[in-house]
């Protein structure tokens, strides 16, 4: 199995250790030549999803890698992952444009959702996929403020959605990648697997 | 160390493989938003202005900050001077993202740096080298950037300062555990941090590159030295075209072992700030805060 991991701006770094933890084999895309490799799926890091947006667009990676996740490729995103994957975002900007990003699935998510920077938390709670609490780390997280379609929950915090799942497209509001647990990671791995 | 200085260096972790931009305007904020910056500094003068303007230079008005904070979503920080603990309380109140205690603004105390772990917002400090880093670290610092010489356009002092940290870390790393309390005695560091920095090879937080930036190759330099991400100050605003400049720069960091991209992104930038070097000038900023 390998795996790639945008490494266009953020904590991709992160994800790659917690996947050789695991035993899987990864590679860093920054460019359009990197997704060519053969990949069995693809983990978008934390990191601000706007500067993350206009480099897969500029890079001509939006439409290729969207293109590969509606037709089945598996895909995990964590935090502005989430942002990057959600088909509708509240919070951007009004005088600005609206950044990029994949919008492949059926979800809003709001940004920027627990305020600034103070507003950053750590907690446990229930992830479903793993049936166990796990750790949570919100850096000036995201949350999802509503799911449409057959879009699975699988973690709330305080009855806010943080965790969820529609097919092949894992996402969490979360960072599992700044923590040591790794039931959230290994569920990604299972999804693929039983692919 | 505290839950909240977890978060902290969290933070940092998540800005690294980006460009932090400096900032005087909302509509220069949006520019960087636009071009890619992960982060914008906010400041009533960019250092080129400080350094002509001379005189005593302090924490920006919180007013101009508060409308920048509105004007973009990505993460605003703000600097206050040296040491002063009250620049760094008011800025915590009007809720900053990240607070830098910077030597480019007129120290405010020549002996004593802040007592970082005594603030819930984060805190990025300059370093010349391990030794000061290490200190900063111990202070609270969540995040660390060389003290390149700013408002110059000249990077040979953030190459220096990157260059001496990467040599002094693999240093640690090459001693002996029975070395190392000796080792922290002669950096003037806690023997705690200097035993993190043998065992892991890097700071315990995320070390940026900040001074002198001015063009594409100097961020894809800065980054192939170890740098884990880029500030840039006065090179962006006081250029010729700020937003394509601003956009390569991002793009640079992210592709910054690709010469082939560096020279596409290296074409027609217009005009790269004038820049003076260091022998020129008559305040070593570097100098300020130990």
């Amino acid at each position: 199995m390998r795996i790639a991991v945008l490494a266009l701006q953020g904590a991709f770094l992160e994800h790659e250790k917690m996947l050789r933890e695991l035993g899987v084999d990864c590679f860093e895309v920054r460019q359009l030549q990197d997704w060519q490799q053969k990949k069995d799926g693809l983990i978008i890091p934390g990191g601000e999803s706007t500067t993350q947006g206009k480099l897969l667009r500029d890079l001509g990676l939006l439409a290729p890698v969207r293109e590969a996740v509606e037709s089945g490729l598996p895909v995990f995103g964590t935090c502005a992952g989430l942002i990057l994957l959600a088909h509708d975002v509240e919070g951007n900007s009004p005088s600005a444009p609206v950044p990029p990003r994949l919008g492949t699935m059926a979800m809003t998510a709001a940004r920027n959702a627990y305020g600034r920077q103070l507003g950053s938390f750590h907690t446990e709670a229930f992830f479903k996929g793993a049936k166990c609490n796990v750790p949570m780390t919100f850096i000036r997280a995201p949350y999802i403020m509503k799911t449409a379609g057959n879009v699975e929950v699988l973690a709330s915090v305080d009855s806010r959605i943080v965790a969820a799942r529609q097919g092949n497209q894992l996402v969490t509001a979360f960072h599992p990648e700044l923590d040591a647990d790794t039931h959230v990671h290994e569920y990604f791995l299972k999804m693929i697997k039983n692919r | 160390m505290t839950n909240r200085q977890e978060l902290n260096r969290n933070l940092a972790q998540m800005l690294k493989g980006g460009v932090i931009m400096d900032v005087t305007t909302p509509e220069q904020a949006r520019i960087a938003e636009a071009a890619g910056a992960c982060a914008v500094m906010a400041l009533e003068r960019i250092p080129a202005d400080i350094r002509a303007a001379g005189g005593v230079s302090r924490m920006s008005d919180p007013k101009m900050i508060k409308g920048i904070q509105e004007a973009v979503t990505i993460p605003v920080m703000a600097k206050c001077r040296i040491g002063h603990i009250a620049e760094a309380q008011i800025l915590q109140a009007i809720e900053i993202d990240y607070i830098d205690e910077s030597e480019v603004l007129s120290p405010a105390d020549n002996i004593y740096h802040i007592d970082k772990t005594q603030f819930e917002v984060p805190f990025v400090c300059g370093a010349r080298n391990l030794s000061e880093a290490l200190r900063r670290i111990a202070e609270g610092a969540t995040m660390i950037r060389t003290k390149g010489e700013p408002g110059t356009g000249d990077v040979v002092q953030a190459v220096s300062h990157m260059r001496l940290m990467q040599s002094q870390i693999q240093e640690l790393v090459g001693k002996r555990e029975d070395e190392l309390f000796e080792a922290a005695k002669q950096l003037q560091a806690p023997y705690d941090l200097v035993k993190y920095v043998h065992e892991n090879g890097k700071l315990p937080v995320v070390n940026f590159a900040a001074g002198g930036v001015a063009t594409p190759a100097d961020a894809a330099l800065m980054m192939q030295l170890g740098a884990e991400g880029v500030f840039v100050g006065s090179g962006i605003f006081k250029s010729g075209d700020p937003a394509k400049r601003a956009a390569a720069i991002v793009k640079a960091v992210t592709n910054y072992n690709d010469p082939k991209e560096l020279a596409n992104l290296s074409e027609d930038l217009g005009e790269a700030m004038v820049g003076i070097n260091e022998h020129e000038i008559e305040v070593l900023m570097a100098e300020r805060g130990q």
